[in-house]
């Protein structure tokens, strides 16, 4: 017998004769106190990322790429990690052929071994699209693909990622079975809420502890 | 230094390590500060007392439901994730899950690894057992890698390092990564930031812990807030999870409640910055995470817990750690006290089925019983309940059947159940038992004035003149 068995073994033994509990999951106390007016689940989401130093500004489908470049210029950052074949990647690589803004674009484009160095030293910012968001705890959801990996969230300093206004649900239970997640996980899914922190030194706060140090979040009213 | 330390303390020296630690006036400050900001914190997160009533009941249900079919949970587990291309082993001892890595180890030939937080890794000395085989553990949640610094292990499960000021870490910072003395936090953990960024890069595998594992989906769930959570187990070519047989779920959905519960309990947070869910190895045309994901699935002393109807309830524990932030007993002393992985209230419930009673003797008594731990708990355990019967299965005799906790008996003493006999048969007999009164009053003059340990910080009790019997005999006789 392996260790498998023998754990599984005594486990079905202790429970020799009895039933297993029914599920009797309580969808109201997971969605009532959190539901929003769908005029105010935008907002709501706003103030939660801002209680965590997430930074949020309101956009438009064709307005967010120039809100981008003046958050980088701002921040005197000079190159961009983008997702080339995404719908967001591709606009806004030719919004920025188009207007010749001073700005190096960098792709995802090869497996990270290729470029692990380049990518944790000298890439400032990255953006990514989102899945949706949660308005209940200020949360982005993300589904990296292979066409927007895992790392493009984490690794570059400032993070800046696209969230759709009419993607933004009022709670996880809602996001979970709209989306119908329990049918299927990709390698990895994300909740983001705000950039990365720690109180581990004497519970005083420190933004950008090993992910981004800011998260920019913008949020496409019209779409 | 005034506070180098010294070597772990051991949970059978437990009263000579709460002496020690009550001594302290820097570590008691640091923790009475600590744990009421974690109180102040949690308690704003649950402003709505019925909310949060119905949620813990709906927790303890959720957790209650999955130990009541574990085995068949597990299985699917299994199926799932090996569908997905995890990797999935079982151990039974610390031992065996030890030598597992260890295997993983040796097939990549790694030398380097980095540790998210994983407190069942802590269980199983990961660190120093790789150590020793050549191989380099390094801790990469902050208060880990602080802790790990000073060879010391972690002092609450949530916050590591919670027994340290920041002075404390910037001489330490000073003295072991030689930089210079800082006090300001934003910069100590930029310091951090930039020493570990190398590591994960470096990193031949990634260990972490899990918070849930999902059966339904085949998924590993992970909260945090730091990022390196996410750095562990993305950016090594291996992940290795490392969890208990307990902390899995029925469903995707099941982890909604409990995750709201486990947040707000632990840190006062709605949520944490990270929420990562890892079903599987990066899939042929994805550009990043590991090429193997594997889990092990770590008994150590769990299936003792939870063959008994009673103490299966240890099992629902989510790891939040709102007992030990709000015990008096854990506050006053400490971490590290306790000698044991997992300190507190918690601590004292779970490390008897882990080490035995006859290692942890003193645990189940180190309690006023004032039944904070059993309030607070989001999943509704009996902390204060299940001491008292680990105090009963410590004075069991040591061969009475049915054994159900290891160790049984560690603190029976022959003596005692006597004493307790006589008391029940004097109090059985009525005879007897007024007999027995009347000399107790009577010869009151004859109590000696020191009773042991009783009497170190109390005077000895006298009993009264008369009985209470004789008293309300007169006083109804008057009548």
């Amino acid at each position: 017998m392996n260790a498998k068995e023998r754990i599984l073994g005594k486990l079905r033994g202790s429970l020799q004769g009895t039933t297993p509990i029914v599920d009797d999951y309580d969808i109201e106390l997971l969605n009532e106190p959190w539901r929003y007016p769908p005029a105010e689940r935008v907002a709501r989401l706003r103030q939660m990322l801002g209680a965590v130093h997430g930074e949020s500004q309101l956009s438009s489908t064709t307005g967010w790429p120039m809100q981008v470049i003046e958050a980088l210029a701002q921040r005197n950052i000079g190159e961009l990690l983008i997702a080339p074949t995404t719908p967001h990647g591709q606009q806004f690589a030719d919004f920025v052929a188009r207007t010749g803004a001073p700005l190096r674009l960098k792709a995802y484009d090869r497996p990270v071994e290729e470029w692990k160095d380049e990518l944790f030293f000298r890439t400032p910012a990255s953006l990514t699209g989102t899945l949706g968001g949660i308005a209940a705890t200020g949360s982005l959801v993300l589904w990296p693909t292979p066409q927007e990996p895992r790392l493009m969230s984490l690794v570059p300093p400032l993070h800046m990622a696209l969230l759709k206004a009419s993607e933004v649900l009022d709670n996880l239970y809602q996001f979970m079975h709209a989306h119908r997640w329990a049918d299927g996980m990709p390698t990895n899914a994300l909740l983001v809420s705000g950039p990365s922190k720690t109180a581990d030194i004497q519970q005083t706060l420190a933004y950008g502890a090993h992910g981004p140090k800011e998260l920019l979040v913008l949020i496409l009213e019209d779409a | 230094m005034s506070d180098v330390a010294h070597a772990p303390a051991q949970p059978i020296a437990f009263k000579r390590n709460a002496r020690e630690a009550l001594a302290d006036p820097q570590l008691r400050r640091n923790f009475r500060g600590a744990m009421d900001f974690l109180m102040d914190k949690r308690r704003s997160q649950f402003p709505d007392g019925d909310e949060l009533e119905r949620l813990r009941a709906f927790g303890n249900r959720v957790r209650a439901r999955a130990l009541s079919k574990l085995p068949e949970l597990l299985e699917r587990l299994d199926a799932r994730l090996s569908r997905n291309g995890v990797k999935v082993h079982w151990a039974e001892t610390v031992d065996e899950a030890n030598a597992i890595v260890h295997r993983i180890v040796e097939q990549h030939a790694a030398k380097k690894i980095i540790k998210g937080k994983s407190m069942v890794s802590e269980e199983m000395e990961m660190n120093h057992y790789l150590g020793d085989r050549g191989v380099d553990c390094l801790e990469s949640d902050m208060g880990e890698f602080i802790v790990q610094l000073r060879a010391e292990k972690p002092a609450h499960i949530i916050m590591p390092a919670i027994h340290l000021n920041a002075g404390q870490v910037a001489q330490l910072f000073h003295d072991k990564l030689e930089v210079d003395y800082t006090e300001d936090v934003d910069r100590l953990i930029q310091i951090g930031r930039e020493t570990l960024r190398r590591n994960f890069f470096e990193a031949d595998i990634g260990v972490s812990g899990v918070n849930f594992a999902i059966a339904e989906t085949g998924t590993l769930l992970l909260v945090e807030n730091e990022g390196n959570g996410r750095m562990s187990t993305t950016v090594p070519p291996v992940h290795i999870a490392v969890t208990g047989i307990e902390k899995v779920v029925e469903n995707l959905r099941d982890v909604i409640p409990l995750l709201s519960l486990l947040t707000r309990s632990a840190t006062g947070q709605a949520i944490t910055t990270y929420v990562n869910m890892i079903s599987g190895p990066r899939k042929a045309d994805e550009l990043d995470g590991p090429q193997e994901v594997h889990l092990v699935l770590l008994d150590n002393g769990r299936s003792q817990a939870f063959a008994d109807g009673e103490l299966r309830q240890t099992l629902n524990c989510i790891r939040c750690g709102a007992c030990m932030n709000h015990c008096p007993v854990y506050t006053r002393i400490g971490g590290h006290a306790y000698g044991t992985v997992y300190p507190g209230p918690i601590g004292k419930i779970v490390t008897p089925h882990m080490l035995g009673l006859d290692a942890t003797r003193d645990l189940p008594t180190a309690s006023s019983m004032c039944g904070a731990c059993g309030e607070v708990c989001p999943v509704k355990i009996p902390i204060p309940s299940l001491l008292r019967r680990l105090r009963e299965e410590a004075v069991r005799a040591p061969a009475a059947a049915p054994q159900h906790v290891r160790g049984q008996g560690a603190k029976y003493s022959r003596k005692e159940t006597m004493v307790w006999k006589a008391w029940r048969t004097l109090n059985t007999s009525p005879a007897l038992y007024r007999a027995a009164l009347y000399a107790g009053t009577r010869l009151r003059a004859l109590m000696p004035a020191h009773i042991g340990p009783w009497t170190d910080h109390r005077s000895a009790p006298k009993p009264a003149a008369r009985t209470l019997h004789e008293l309300a005999r007169e006083h109804l006789g008057d009548q």
